[in-house]
C-alpha cells in the first residue's frame, strides 16, 4: 500500500452545491495541502473521507480500506480536527484525557499531556474559558496523542497567531518524520502550505481544477507579466490562464523557463499560492 | 554545514539546497562518504517540504555529487576533481553571460570589459 489515501469519482449533491468526480491521490509521508475559496468543497470532502456526510457517491480508501467497510478499523488510525469543536465545552483537558482513553486502543496519556505542556494549555479549565487559539492547539493535541498514520485537518491554523501557526507546523512536520504517516491539510491561509505541502490540491466550485507536487507548481509555473502588444503575440496553447489588468497583463505559465526560451519577456515571477488561486479562479483563457 | 535559504530569492529553494551541499562539498566541509542529513531531517530543520529536499538530492545524485545507498541514506559520492571544476566553470560562464547581457545594452566594449576584469583580478592576486 503506497497510497494512504485514494478518493475516486467522488460526488455529492446539495441544494445549489455539487462536488463533481473529485479524484484525490495522497502517497505515505507526504503532507497535501487542498485549498479552495470558502465554499469550493473542502469540508464537504474532509467529510465524505470521514464517512460523516451521507449519500455521496464514488469510491474512498484509506490506508487500502473501505472508508465505509473499514469505518472501525480506518478509524483508530485517523487523527481529526475539524472546523468546529466536538467536545462539550464544559469538559476540561484533563476530563478529555479520559475520555479518550476508552475510545481509542492507542491513546497515549504521556504524549497527550507532553503536548498541553508545549502548548502552554491549563489541564484543569473548562473549554468554554479557553480561546479560540487554545482550542484549535487543544484539538490538535487531541488529534495526534493516539499515534495516528493519517491526519485530516481543516483549516486547522485558522484563528491562530503567527507564533501558534508556527508552533503547530513544526508538530505537523515532526508528525510526518515517520514515512508511514501522511497529513492532509485544508486551508486557505495558503502561506502556511507554500512551504511544507509536499502537494498542493486546489478546488473550486466543486471540482478538483489543480493536483500537484509543490515542486511543479511554485517552481516551474511562471507568472508573467506583459504588455498588450506582446500578449497578442504569445501562442494560446502556451499559457493556461490570463488576466487583463489596468497597466499589464498576467499571464499564468506551466514552466518558466521553457516559456522564457521561447519568448523574450523579462517578468516572470514565481507563483505564490495565493495569485495561483486568483489566477485559476478570476483568470480567462479563450480558445 | 551551513545551508541559508532565502524566499525572496529567484533561485528555487532545491537550488539553494544544492548549491549549499556542492560548496560543502568542494571546500571539503563534507568529505567522501560522509553521510548527508536525512531528507525528512532535513526538511523539518528547513521547515520546507519533504518533496523540495528529495528533488535536490535526487539530482545532486544525477550530476554524481551523492550516491544514495536504500534503506541507509544518502552519503557524498567519491570526488571527481573535473566535475568539481566543471561545474565551477559553468557558473562563471553563467557570471559572463550577464556581463555580456549587461555590455551589450549600454554599449561597453569587449575592451573596457577585459580591462576591468585584469584590473580587478590582478589586485586580488
Amino acid at each position: 500500500m503506497e497510497n494512504i489515501l485514494e478518493i475516486r469519482n467522488l460526488c455529492k449533491k446539495y441544494n445549489g452545491f455539487e462536488l463533481q468526480n473529485v479524484n484525490i491521490t495522497l502517497p505515505k509521508g507526504m503532507i497535501m495541502g487542498f485549498i479552495g475559496e470558502n465554499g469550493a468543497g473542502k469540508t464537504t470532502t474532509i467529510k465524505a473521507i470521514l464517512d460523516i456526510i451521507k449519500n455521496y457517491t464514488g469510491e474512498i480508501k484509506i490506508f487500502g480500506l473501505d472508508n465505509r467497510k473499514d469505518e472501525k478499523k480506518i478509524k483508530e488510525d485517523i487523527g481529526v480536527v475539524l472546523d468546529d469543536m466536538f467536545f462539550p465545552e464544559i469538559l476540561t483537558p484533563n476530563d478529555i484525557n479520559s475520555v479518550m482513553k476508552d475510545i481509542y486502543k492507542n491513546w497515549d496519556s504521556e504524549l497527550y499531556f507532553k503536548y498541553l505542556t508545549d502548548f502552554a494549555l491549563p489541564k484543569t479549565k473548562a473549554i468554554k474559558t479557553l480561546s479560540k487559539g487554545m482550542r484549535k492547539k487543544l484539538e490538535i493535541a487531541v488529534a495526534i496523542s493516539h499515534h495516528p498514520k493519517l491526519l485530516i485537518l481543516d483549516e486547522p491554523t485558522a484563528g491562530l497567531d503567527p507564533i501558534a501557526r508556527n508552533e503547530v507546523i513544526d508538530i505537523f512536520q515532526g508528525f510526518i518524520q515517520n514515512e508511514e504517516c501522511s497529513i492532509f491539510i485544508s486551508s486557505h491561509i495558503t502561506s502556511d502550505l507554500e512551504h511544507i505541502a509536499d502537494y498542493i490540491t486546489f478546488i473550486n466550485a466543486g471540482k478538483i481544477i489543480l493536483s500537484k507536487t509543490r515542486e511543479e507548481l511554485l517552481e516551474d509555473y511562471g507568472i508573467v507579466k506583459c504588455s498588450k502588444e506582446e500578449f497578442e503575440k504569445i501562442d494560446k496553447s502556451d499559457f493556461i490562464k490570463y488576466k487583463k489588468c489596468k497597466y499589464e497583463y498576467e499571464i499564468l505559465v506551466e514552466n518558466r523557463k521553457i516559456f522564457s526560451r521561447k519568448y523574450s519577456i523579462n517578468t516572470i515571477d514565481r507563483v505564490t499560492l495565493e495569485n495561483l488561486m486568483v489566477l485559476m479562479i478570476k483568470g480567462e483563457k479563450e480558445c | 554545514m551551513d545551508i541559508i535559504i532565502s524566499n525572496s530569492s529567484n533561485q528555487p529553494i532545491f537550488e539553494q539546497i544544492k548549491q549549499a551541499i556542492k560548496k560543502a562539498i568542494v571546500t571539503d566541509e563534507l568529505k567522501e562518504n560522509e553521510m548527508l542529513p536525512s531528507i525528512r531531517n532535513l526538511a523539518q530543520d528547513l521547515r520546507i517540504s519533504v518533496m523540495t529536499v528529495k528533488r535536490a538530492y535526487d539530482e545532486l545524485e544525477q550530476e554524481g555529487f551523492i550516491k544514495t545507498i536504500h534503506g541507509k541514506g544518502s552519503l557524498v559520492a567519491t570526488k571527481n576533481i573535473e566535475l568539481l571544476k566543471e561545474e565551477q566553470m559553468k557558473e562563471i560562464e553563467r557570471y559572463i553571460d550577464k556581463i555580456i547581457l549587461i555590455s551589450k545594452s549600454s554599449n561597453i566594449s569587449k575592451k573596457e570589459i577585459l580591462e576591468t576584469f585584469e584590473y580587478l583580478f590582478g589586485e586580488d592576486e
